[in-house]
């Protein structure tokens, strides 16, 4: 992998330039800096908890989606974005091209809303990137395209997801019960789900 | 009686091209706890091999999400046995992170040498029971030996021998003992001839090494198509590692390596395993040397906690990878959603496209070699 990094590819496309603090590296991992030049034409997100005043690095500015920068002090992950239900596939393009890997996908049932939210993790393993893709769709028709097609490993974690929320990821090759038994007809991480 | 006729042309053309399912488990002396592997076979070649998960299913996500935090800590040394430290580590992490909790330099300390001891007791379990898998009895008495000292350290210090919940939200339930300080010092002395005894007696073997060299090559793109983290992927030559790529706790204070080996064959991740306990010695002493005094528990923690809504992602590098725990909270007292990111889900979701045209015996090496806990999977 450290052959097809997409590092160089990135770094002449708009991504952003250090200043001062030289990147530091420990036995090859490649850390994020910490302290780079703010990223243009992007504002910076209030944090939900306490928004910091300072603009942050958003290592994917470049990336046509709503990436955004975040405190991962305070979130654990570096950027996130909320995307239509039909990017995810698109946005998993993205992430793919950068080298990143699937972390995981699951969902959040948004009971009072009616929604069910969709988020998926992801890591960069050389670049010690963390970034987080969600959606919301409703919770009446739960359905959203697969990513199974680009990250393979996306396949276990959207049965599972099928298993506990009723989500349909259209285009799975295969939505059988995952964890739950063989006859399962119900999704026990929905909000309206009692044991 | 000898059969004169010859075999018709239509049952000889017929023959190699059948297959039959083998099953593999779920109570397979081979297989580890409860995994079942559906394997498609061609004579002794694996045609495909899907493993069927959810045995030991205990929907610890829906437990997470129905008691406060407090009272869901001990289910998380229960998801990977093995790992139990790094499990609550990763927990009461993300409730940290959450809560805003500054955790006192001393209980950070404590946690990196109850981890790394953690590590290198997981480890000595799996190089025992994947050499008990490829036919060799004998290491696992050598390993548990040593595993034992471990783990009346830890006994002594946290009351338990497998299940740790030595952790609090701030810091430790006690701290540390001049026995334990002592005891894990000479620990490391004693664990580091042993690393090259094992080297002399096992790693060098003409056995072990036709077994596993050249043999199940995973490369480094396949890890990250499917997620695999930990010894695997680094036995493909990346060195990804949440202790340097997301440096969580006090991991930054310590200078140790991450082995890497980019043969990506059974034999490298093996050997990432065992160069690992190395490189946790290494720590587990200069913790030692540098271990400040003061509390070990964080000043009005309340009993109570009520995390301000939001999500926080906590990543650790447990013994077989990247564990993540996510938190969704609405400010209340019991988490809104509670999910575990486990390494063996992912480890093994790259098995059936990694173990694709292999001799059953060779799969089975290969199964091994990715250090595999069921229950981690299954959660």
């Amino acid at each position: 992998m450290n052959e097809n990094d997409p590092d160089p590819k990135m770094k002449g496309n708009g991504a952003p330039t250090r200043v001062g603090v030289p990147r530091a590296t420990l036995s090859g991992v490649a850390v994020p800096a910490t302290r780079l030049a703010p990223a243009p034409a992007v504002a910076a997100t209030p944090a939900p908890l306490v928004p910091t005043p300072e603009p942050r690095p958003n290592p994917l500015a470049h990336v046509p989606l709503p990436f955004q920068a975040v405190d991962y002090s305070f979130k654990g992950y570096h950027v996130e974005a909320t995307v239509q239900a039909d990017q995810v596939v698109l946005a998993a393009q993205y992430l793919d091209r950068e080298g990143f890997s699937l972390d995981t996908i699951t969902g959040v049932d948004w009971l009072a809303q009616g929604q069910m939210e969709v988020v998926y993790d992801y890591f960069h393993p050389t670049r010690g990137l963390r970034s987080v893709v969600r959606t919301r769709i409703p919770r009446e028709n739960p359905e959203i395209p697969t990513v199974s097609d680009v990250f393979p490993g996306a396949n276990w974690h959207e049965r599972e997801t099928h298993d506990f929320f009723g989500i349909r990821f259209l285009g799975h090759p295969d939505l059988s019960p995952f964890l739950l038994p063989e006859d399962a007809d119900f999704h026990p991480l929905r909000k309206d789900f009692s044991a | 009686m000898i059969v004169s006729e010859p075999i018709s042309p239509s049952v000889a053309g017929n023959a190699p091209h059948e297959t039959f399912i083998l099953n593999l488990g779920p109570q397979h002396p081979a297989t580890h706890g409860v995994l079942r592997v559906k394997m498609t076979m061609d004579g002794e070649y694996v045609v495909r091999a899907e493993p069927v998960c959810g045995y030991i299913h205990r929907m610890q996500e829906k437990m997470g999400e129905n008691r406060t935090y407090a009272q869901y800590l001990p289910n998380t040394s229960r998801i990977d046995y093995l790992s139990a430290m790094n499990y609550t580590h990763g927990f009461v992490g993300a409730v940290e992170r959450a809560a805003r909790i500054q955790v006192p330099p001393r209980a950070e300390y404590i946690r990196v040498i109850t981890s790394e001891l953690g590590r290198i007791s997981s480890h000595l379990v799996w190089w025992g029971a994947f050499l008990l898998d490829l036919g060799g009895f004998t290491p696992l008495l050598y390993a548990f030996d040593d595993r034992e000292k471990i783990l009346d350290l830890l006994e002594g210090i946290t009351g338990a021998r497998l299940t740790y919940c030595y952790y609090r939200f701030g810091g430790l339930y006690n701290d540390v003992d001049e026995t334990f300080l002592k005891g894990a010092r000479q620990f490391v002395a004693q664990m580091r001839p042993r690393l090259k005894m094992y080297r002399a007696l096992v790693t060098e073997n003409i056995i072990l090494r036709k077994r596993l060299i050249g043999i199940g090559p995973i490369s480094a793109e396949l890890c990250r198509r499917y997620g695999a983290t930990g010894p695997v992927i680094r036995g493909s030559g990346v060195p990804y590692d949440v202790r340097k790529a997301e440096p969580y706790s006090v991991y930054r204070e310590f200078d140790f390596d991450i082995p890497t080996f980019p043969e990506g064959d059974s034999m490298a991740r093996y050997l990432v395993r065992m160069e690992e306990m190395a490189q946790s010695l290494r720590i587990i002493e200069q913790a030692l040397d540098h271990l400040p005094g003061g509390p070990v528990m964080a000043e009005k923690v309340p009993r109570v906690l009520k995390l301000p809504a939001g999500d926080y992602c906590y990543a650790v590098e447990a013994a077989r990878g990247r564990f993540m725990v996510r938190l969704v909270s609405d400010n209340k007292e019991i988490a809104y959603r509670l999910k575990l990111r486990t390494p063996c889900l992912s480890n093994l979701s790259l098995f059936e496209e990694a173990s694709r045209g292999m001799l059953l015996a060779d799969a089975l090496a290969l199964l091994g070699s990715l250090d595999l806990v069921i229950p981690d999977i299954d959660r």
